[in-house]
């Protein structure tokens, strides 16, 4: 779905799409977070941290390196933007019990993270109850600077509006030739923010899910490319 | 494969064969043959034995013979006592083999009035038929590899084989190259164990070392023992000639087009003639262009394995009626079923190899004292050459059977867990008894400690999962399956063939603007071939040419096309490359102009002018070209390695041209030769000396350069892919489930990547290195090449591109390799295409 998985110092590297939102200026970056330069804040959405350790109860043993690798992005975004406050926008957490089995490594890495910023969890279908031992404050959802984030796009929301959930991703075909990737999805007012996780997969763009959340003329894949992002127009993408 | 035995040949004296056997034979008019009482002695001996045999020699009865011998002997079991279990199992490659094999055996047990029950086991038989075949076994089962892992790893295996004698292992040589032939041999090794005095029969065509068949059918305790072998001699040399074609034999392509009014005059001339293809998208042109120029409306039918079953059968049993005139092939008509009257193969494209060849020819004529006649029609001049090679090699006999591999390690991690299912097992005794199996005769302990910490929690080095193990180690030193339901996890994943998830094609009534559903199943076709389509785009399957529409869950929704001019699908499959040995003998023919007058005087011609302009090279050197043309320069190579050798050859010079600054744009790789192009001029860097070229060509790429790109190569990720699927580490798609919350799925590559960065030594690593060395990336020839030649390249610059660079040279814009640089490229066209659009709309 996404490029080939990075090194911190290729997460880095990566050159941001700058849109105009809400009347501010907000960066894509190609990693999957969004920067809101005024309110000094980082999005991510649908961590999905302890994956691995969620499939291992079903006794499918994916590599346990999930949370790390994740957690080691969300650091490098950290430290590239410096944000005074991150808000991971739901599913941070891959199950309700997710963050009891979290390593004292993640725990560390995530303490780091959050030192001297404000860090805000908003809950999702995945991780409904606030994480425990956790830092960072846990929210239904957030008003900010004239837009609304929560983890999943409400239908009759009407104003600017960030959510996850969806996992967002695009299918372009060209010449005979098929790309499928990861992207932020926004017609300018709604914005669904690609999943941070490195075990999650996408649900195009063009499903029926998405049916009623967009307005079609106006409608972006901004897809993730390995080093940059792509603005993408509905003519050349493709449902799976 | 037909049992029938014709015209009478001396009878081997002293064996004793049963009454019924020797009335039936006299009966036909027939006698035994001497392989076949030779096969009964040695089975009454309790030796195992492998049969060399061609096709039409009566290798199934002479497999069978010593079993229903000892049926006969042994009677019907009498009333009031238990009825024994299963006397003799056959395996089989194919399901269909097993079917026609069950039908073949019936006709002499009936007609002799033997007390022998035969019955089939496959993934179709229905699972009422499973259990009752559990409770009341027949003497005979047939059945495949997957069916047989599947009845071992049940709870009373041990019950159920213990009264097991024979094994017949059909197609055998087929079965070992592969990683089902792995499952089946650490399946032998347990029945070994099972049943002492298991006698195993393997039944194969000719391969180029027999001592490594015969050491798989019998357990390797101090390694090297061997079963018996039994070599039926060929029988009439075949007829076999190259269409020499009054046309211009084109320079590069796959669709010999050029030939078609020959080929076509060739099955007018003869009853039936079977057409060979190597891949499914060659049968489907050659179908459609044999049937654009068939005035007489002669039968000819097409025959694939992506068509739908019913259509497949339709026209195999058209075939065994003789009402066919032709039928268009791949392989999945190479293993023995009986096809009627086949008096002409043809084959289309060069076979890519001599054993290859011998196997497909042995379609034709069935019985084995007349000649085979055979027709090779060369797709390209290259293939004219391949072509040549692989009659020389059929008329000297020589054999090109791909080496055997180490017995796989995602199959001995299934395997390990099927073991668990079964029975409580100890590590020590596992292992005996698995390195008694040929492929797995020197697997390491270190290795196989290492494939039980994967089955048991994945075998990480940061072991977070050991409370979920699938198997856990007890008290008294054995490992035992930790909870019911992973038997079943078992039972679900078990096999190795992974396909590339596929599609049903739908062929839709309704036209534009109703819904995209309904209409009948053509066959199936691979998902990443669709997904390179956008609605409207036509393409050839099943003799048609279809219009795609759109998806619809699991179906591809076609319409019937008026367009006649349609893509070819283009299959993952069934593309291999020559063989090592019909590489060197194509270099050995190109090196000897002495003998080019054996070739087509165009051939001979081309080769000629190319030795005028430029080089010759020897059999073991490497010639490099370089030359200008248009505004590029270009580097050709001519190793003759293979197409997949040299996609990866490619992908390793490209990136050291780089660091040389030779600027390389774009590459592109045949079975023949390799073609790389760029903005600098090579030829002068070599001139200059700021290039070398046994710098370029040096061993070392297979180095950091190799591990370099492996990191980003989508081809090892596809290995990987099949890897932790036959692991059990990702769990098998299975139809109708997969479009359930696609989001919430893991895909292979995310794991693949995450597994590098974090634990790049990973048992399942190991083996997706391992499977690459002969997979995909051919690496171990690429080896075999690049110490070959050093020290033996020539290099050639010139003005202009010489005569033997125009077949790669052709191929350009034709196959363009994937990976992320050309995603990224597509995807920045589009984002630039819509800032084109918005600033047009602006002004």
């Amino acid at each position: 779905m996404r490029a080939a998985l990075k090194t911190v110092e290729q997460v880095t590297a990566g050159e941001a799409l700058a849109i105009d939102y809400a009347g501010s200026e907000v960066l894509l970056d190609p990693a999957g977070a969004a920067w809101f330069a005024a309110e000094r804040l980082l999005v991510v959405s649908d961590m999905h941290l302890e994956k691995g350790s969620s499939f291992a109860r079903r006794r499918v043993f994916l590599p346990p390196y999930d949370t790390a690798a994740t957690l080691a992005r969300l650091a490098a975004m950290a430290a590239k933007y410096d944000p005074a406050t991150i808000v991971s926008l739901g599913d941070a957490f891959h199950d309700d019990e997710a963050s009891e089995r979290l390593g004292d490594d993640a725990l560390r890495a995530i303490g780091a993270i959050a030192r001297g910023r404000d860090m805000v969890w908003v809950t999702g279908n995945h991780d409904p109850s606030p994480p425990e031992g956790v830092p960072g404050i846990p929210v239904d959802m957030l008003a900010l600077g004239g837009i609304v984030f929560r983890h999943i796009a409400e239908a009759q929301e009407t104003g600017h509006e960030v959510s996850g959930h969806w996992h967002p991703c695009a299918r372009l075909v060209r010449h005979g030739k098929a790309v499928r990737r990861a992207c932020f999805a926004s017609d300018g007012v709604r914005l669904v923010m690609p999943s941070f996780g490195v075990f999650t997969g996408g649900l195009n763009v063009r499903d029926e899910a998405y049916a009623g959340l967009f307005h079609a003329a106006t409608f972006r894949a901004y897809m993730l490319g390995s080093d940059r992002v792509h603005a993408v127009g509905p003519r050349d993408l493709y449902g799976d | 494969m037909s049992i029938a035995t014709p015209p009478p040949q001396p009878s081997s004296a002293g064996i004793d064969l049963p009454r019924p056997f020797l009335d039936w034979f006299a009966s036909k008019g027939w006698q035994p043959r001497v392989h076949q009482l030779e096969l009964l002695a040695r089975a009454e001996a309790g030796q195992s034995t492998l049969l060399i045999a061609p096709t039409g020699a009566g290798k199934t009865l002479a497999g069978f013979l010593p079993t229903l011998v000892d049926l006969t002997r042994r009677g019907r079991p009498k009333p009031g006592l238990r009825k024994p279990g299963v006397h003799t199992l056959y395996i089989s490659p194919l399901k269909a083999l097993a079917v026609d094999i069950h039908r073949n055996l019936s006709t002499p047990v009936e007609e002799m009035g033997l007390p022998v029950e035969i019955e089939t086991r496959t993934g179709d038989t229905p699972q009422s038929r499973r259990q009752r075949q559990k409770l009341n076994p027949p003497d005979i089962l047939l059945t495949t590899p997957e069916q047989l892992a599947l009845l071992l790893s049940h709870k009373d295996a041990e019950r159920f084989f213990s009264d097991l004698r024979h094994i017949v292992l059909d197609e055998l040589h087929s079965l070992v190259t592969s990683k089902r032939g792995h499952l089946l041999a650490l399946a032998l090794a347990r029945l070994h164990r099972l049943c002492p005095h298991l006698k195993a029969t393997g039944l194969s065509a000719t391969v180029s070392e027999p001592d490594l068949l015969r050491q798989w059918l019998v357990p390797q305790r101090t390694g090297g023992e061997m079963a018996g072998i039994v070599t039926v001699a060929g029988g009439a040399k075949p007829d076999i000639t190259i269409l020499k074609s009054k046309e211009r034999v084109p320079w590069s392509g796959h669709s010999a087009r050029y030939a078609m009014p020959e080929v076509y005059e060739a099955i007018r001339q003869h009853q039936t003639t079977l057409l060979f293809v190597n891949t499914r998208s060659q049968a489907e042109l050659l179908f459609q262009e044999l049937w654009k120029i068939n005035d007489d409306n002669l039968p000819i039918a097409l025959h694939h394995g992506s068509l739908d079953v019913s259509q497949r059968r339709r026209v195999e049993h058209a075939m065994q009626a003789n009402s066919l005139r032709a039928i268009v092939a791949t392989s999945t008509l190479d293993l023995g079923i009986d096809w009627g009257d086949v008096d002409l193969v043809v084959h289309v494209g060069s076979p890519k190899g001599a054993s290859r060849l011998a196997q497909r020819i042995g379609r034709a004529n069935h019985r084995m004292d007349e000649a085979s006649k055979a027709i090779l029609v060369p797709a390209n001049r290259f293939e004219v050459m391949e072509c040549q090679a692989a009659l020389d090699a059929n008329y000297l006999g020589a054999q090109d059977t791909p080496p055997l591999a180490d017995g796989a390690l995602d199959v001995l991690c299934q395997h390990i867990l099927g073991s668990a299912c079964a029975e409580p097992f100890r590590a020590d005794d596992l292992y005996a008894e698995i390195t008694t199996s040929a492929p797995y005769a020197h697997l390491p302990r270190e290795t196989f400690d290492r494939a039980i910490q994967f089955v048991a929690h994945g075998g990480y080095a940061l072991q977070s999962y050991e409370r979920y193990a699938r198997i856990k180690l007890t008290k008294d030193g054995t490992w035992r399956v930790a909870h019911p339901s992973v038997a079943q996890q078992y039972r679900l994943n078990c096999g190795t063939i992974i396909e590339a998830p596929m599609l049903n094609i739908r062929l839709t009534r309704q036209r534009k603007g109703g819904p995209l559903r309904g209409g009948p199943v053509l066959g199936k076709i691979e998902e990443g071939f669709i997904e390179s389509l956008v609605q409207g785009d036509t393409f050839l399957f099943a003799g048609k040419v279809l219009q795609f529409e759109g998806i619809h869950e699991n179906d591809c929704i076609v319409s019937k096309a008026s367009d006649l001019n349609a893509k070819v699908p283009a299959y993952a499959g069934g593309k291999f490359p020559t063989t090592t040995y019909l590489s060197e003998q194509v270099r050995k023919m190109l090196a000897d102009p002495s003998g080019w007058d054996r070739l087509p005087k165009q051939v001979s011609d081309w080769l000629a002018i190319q030795k005028a302009k430029s080089i010759v090279p020897g059999p073991r050197d490497l010639l490099v070209e370089t030359f200008p043309r248009g505004n590029r320069y270009y580097m050709v190579a001519y190793p003759f390695e293979g197409r997949l050798a040299h996609q990866t050859l490619c992908m390793l010079l490209t990136r050291r041209l780089e660091r040389a600054k030779a600027r390389p744009l774009g590459f592109v790789a045949s079975d023949y030769a390799v073609a790389i192009w760029g903005l600098r001029d090579m030829g002068q860097m070599l001139r200059r000396g700021d290039l070398s070229l046994s710098g370029l060509f040096d061993e070392d790429m297979l180095g950091d350069d190799l591990e370099a790109w492996l990191d980003e190569s989508y081809l090892l990720k596809r290995t990987f892919r099949a890897c932790a699927t036959i692991a059990g580490l990702i769990e098998k798609r299975h139809p109708g489930k997969e479009k359930s919350g696609r989001q919430m799925t893991v895909s292979a590559d995310l794991i693949y990547d995450v597994l590098r960065s974090h634990e790049p030594d990973h048992i399942l690593l190991q083996a997706t290195r391992n499977d690459a060395r002969t997979g995909l990336l051919d690496i171990g020839r690429l080896g075999d090449m690049l110490s070959r030649i050093e020290g033996r390249i020539v290099h050639k610059d010139l003005e202009m591109i010489s005569p033997l660079a125009v077949p790669v040279m052709l191929e350009i814009g034709k196959e363009t390799v994937h990976g992320d640089d050309v995603s990224d490229a597509l995807m920045a066209e589009a984002a630039e295409d819509l800032i084109r659009d918005a600033i047009g709309a602006d002004i």
